[in-house]
């Protein structure tokens, strides 16, 4: 198995913890995987995203031109990268605030309202844990407890009500691909 | 033993407070920062001296002070950053200091860009500094390595007495994957005899100076310092190859884009074409003599030198190979990297030219 | 018989290499004798500046590290934060200090250091043959302003001690010559009690000394003395410019 993912959003949306989660859950998980952001005045409110690759052999180049899948958080980033995306590849898109549909007949579409279920779950932050959930149902790359331990070791003291709420996230984002 | 996952710039400071860094003195500069931040929280914690310092400058200096008086010193910047410090670096090779400076380097020249580059090969491997001297270039490729070549860095710089310099590009530094703490194995240093650390009951006073006043006297310093340089240009001289048995075309290329060549390679053997990799591991002391014997094999028709800069180690591997074969280049400056499919194109077209 | 005066064991014996008249070697003595009265000539170190006292390290006994021109605040840094029980002195020029390592020095004070600068002010670069330095006098005449130093091409000299005394971390600065036996002895306590200072821990500590350089000025050492005290102890108070109780 091998995963490129790009991830891509505003800056402020979590993007760079999507790939991060993906990444850490990966290495718990024992393959191997990277994480390149892409650093720089986007982290400060504009276009931010990452580059991840998750694989059962060592990770070569961490960076590709085209990703298998693309997680798409705004407008802009599903512009930038759609063209590039393998074909039979998949595109998720927070579809609480790209209303454009994906364009190509060759990839796989998943829309997820990610802020507004998020919104539903009363804290917006857990958007990009939402996103995460509908990730891992398509794709079958991580199991779902790995992520439920890294929350767990993440959320600790007063923060430990913080794990059930991501989990409900999750959950909440996996269902979008029931519809 | 457990794998963690580290981002690269703080792995590298980790990996030299367990090398037993005492102080690091920094500036801070993209994409370098996370280095300085981390050795403010945990080096004092490990009962070692941190200074974020007025400039590159002063940075380095302190480097010098504290090196003098016997201590295992640190700095890290960014290509401009590391411009200003190569004046404490030249007078640390004067003065036969050790030291460890880490370089995350940047597009450039001037401000550049933030982006990963390695457009100061030549700043690096040439000395960078006034005079005659060199620095020993250690060059990752991942994290894996960087952090262990890191801990190896302090070991060097004690055993032959010179600032050894960890050359990333900024992607290394930025980006996240899992490594294993493993221990390094440790050489046999000799005493700091030498060091301005107070008398303490010595005979005399030692003085620590790059000043040689006296032109024969300086002369023979210079001498003895290449002594110093061949010696280690015997000893230390690292790389990676893979696939180089019966290639055809050989890629060249250190960190990052050596990285990114070894997944074209891979590609490019699934395609049946012929292709290896030669990987510096240092780029000073160049693998000089082991590039020569692969590029001299009857297999080989070709040499494909592949970096983030508009070329500059592919002057080290036409020295090296005194150009028996053809030498490509592919060359992404300014912040940008060369892709898989990049590296793969130019190395189907250097084989047809030359077939 | 007995001894009514010898050489400082804080000196190496070394014949020094400064012209007639310059106040380098009295400079050197004093700081001897002071760390031989405190009994740190095992443990301090120096670190020497670029200028005439380069070779200071082969002068005085203890251990000495030779910095790059201006960097001995950063260097002194770097072995005073490793070695925080020892005696550390930068002995620095005008040139050196005011002029390329204006940013080491304000930011040595800044952090309070906890290490001594002897500030050697002689209004002149010496080593390299009589330059305008940052501390020129107005009217003063250079290799490189043959005409006297100029209020509006040169700006006016500086005065380093009063500059570093607005920061906090800044403990002691005094200013004193060498030009008398009385303006010595106060010298050697000035810079005495800057060692004490350094040693109790208080911040950082500063000792400047308005020095002769006959030679680069083109006077007789005598003469040198005496236009030293008419012009620049006249535009460079002597005196404590400031004291932080310990």
């Amino acid at each position: 198995m091998k995963k490129q993912i790009i991830i891509s959003g505003f800056g402020g949306q979590g993007v760079m913890s999507i790939g991060k989660s993906l990444v850490e859950a990966a290495v718990d998980e024992g393959m191997h995987a990277t994480w390149v952001p892409s650093y720089g005045p986007e982290m400060r409110g504009g276009t931010a995203n990452c580059s991840v690759v998750l694989s059962d052999e060592p990770v070569g180049s961490p960076v590709f031109t085209y990703p298998t899948e693309l997680i798409a958080m705004n407008l802009p980033s599903l512009t930038k990268f759609e063209p590039n995306v393998v074909a039979g590849g998949t595109i998720f898109v927070n579809s609480s605030i790209i209303s454009q549909k994906v364009e190509r007949t060759d990839v796989r579409a998943v829309y997820v309202p990610c802020d507004a279920i998020a919104d539903q779950l009363g804290n917006k932050k857990v958007s990009n844990m939402v996103m995460l959930g509908a990730y891992i149902a398509a794709t079958g790359a991580l199991k779902e407890e790995t992520i439920r331990h890294m929350l767990v070791e993440m959320f600790t003291g007063p923060k430990a009500k913080l794990v059930e709420l991501n989990m409900k996230a999750l959950e909440e984002g996996a269902k979008c691909l029931e519809g | 033993m457990e794998k963690e996952l580290w981002k690269g710039n703080e792995a590298i400071a980790e990996a030299a407070i367990r090398a037993g860094v005492n102080c690091f003195f920094g500036y801070p500069i993209t994409p370098q920062n996370e280095i300085p931040e981390y050795m403010s929280a945990h080096l004092p914690e490990a009962g070692g001296v941190f200074v974020q310092s007025e400039s590159e400058l002063a940075a380095i200096n302190m480097v010098y002070g504290a090196a003098s008086s016997g201590m295992r010193a640190m700095t890290s910047s960014s290509s401009p950053g590391v411009s200003l410090k190569q004046e404490g670096i030249s007078y640390m090779a004067g003065a036969e200091l050790p030291g460890v400076i880490v370089n995350m380097m940047r597009g450039g020249p001037g401000l550049g860009t933030i982006q990963p580059s390695q457009c100061d090969y030549f700043q690096a491997t040439r000395g960078g500094g006034n005079g005659d001297y060199r620095t020993m270039v250690l060059a990752p490729c991942n994290i894996q390595e960087a952090v262990d070549m890191t801990q190896e860095a302090f070991d060097l710089a004690d055993l032959y007495r010179m600032p050894v310099v960890v050359l990333g590009d900024g992607m290394i530094g930025q980006m996240m994957e899992p490594i294993v703490w493993h221990d390094i194995p440790k050489r046999e240093l000799p005493a700091k005899d030498w060091a301005a650390n107070g008398r303490r009951g010595r005979d005399h006073n030692n003085f620590v100076t790059s000043l040689r006043m006296d032109a024969p006297d300086c002369e023979e310093h210079n001498r003895a310092l290449q002594r110093k340089y061949d010696l280690i240009s015997q000893t230390e001289v690292r790389w990676e190859e893979t696939d180089t048995a019966d290639c055809e075309i050989l890629i060249a290329a250190y960190g990052t884009p050596a990285r990114i060549a070894s997944s074209a390679v891979e590609e490019l053997r699934a395609k049946g074409v012929k292709a290896g990799l030669f990987r510096p591991k240092t780029v000073w002391p160049f693998p000089s003599k082991r590039l020569a014997e692969i590029a001299g094999q009857d297999s080989v028709k070709a040499i494909l030198v592949v970096e983030m800069s508009m070329g500059q180690m592919v002057e080290d591997v036409q020295l090296a190979t005194k150009c028996v074969k053809p030498i490509g280049f592919h060359g992404r400056p300014g912040g940008m990297f060369p892709s898989v499919e990049g590296i793969m194109e130019e190395a189907e077209k250097l084989l047809k030219e030359v077939q | 018989m007995t001894t009514v005066y010898r050489k400082s064991a804080g000196l190496q014996d070394r014949e020094l290499h400064y012209c007639p008249g310059c106040s380098h070697g009295i400079v050197h003595k004093l700081v001897a004798e002071c760390m031989e009265e405190l009994g740190v000539i095992d443990t301090a170190v120096l670190v020497c500046p670029v200028g005439c006292s380069v070779f200071a390290g082969h002068y005085l006994a203890c251990d000495a590290v030779e910095a790059a021109h201006g960097r001995a605040p950063a260097v002194a840094t770097g072995i005073k934060r490793t070695h925080p029980d020892q005696l550390v002195v930068t002995y620095q020029g005008d040139g050196d200090l005011a002029s390329i390592g204006a940013a080491e020095i304000v930011h040595a004070a800044m952090r309070g250091e906890k290490f001594t600068t002897i500030f050697i002010n002689n209004a002149i670069f010496g080593m390299t043959g009589g330059q305008m330095a940052p501390t020129t006098l107005l009217g003063q005449r250079a290799t490189t302003a043959p005409h006297g130093r100029q209020k509006e091409i040169h700006g006016s000299p500086i005065r380093v001690s009063e500059m570093l005394a607005t920061l906090d971390g800044l403990a002691y600065a005094e200013r004193v010559c060498v030009t008398d036996i009385p303006h010595l002895n106060k010298a050697k306590k000035a810079i005495k009690k800057a060692f004490e200072l350094q040693l109790s821990g208080v911040g950082f500590t500063f000792v400047e000394v308005l020095c002769a350089c006959p030679t680069n000025w083109g006077m007789a050492p005598l003469e040198a003395n005496k236009w030293l005290m008419e012009n620049m102890a006249a535009y460079y108070p002597l005196g404590v410019i400031k004291e932080v109780q310990a």
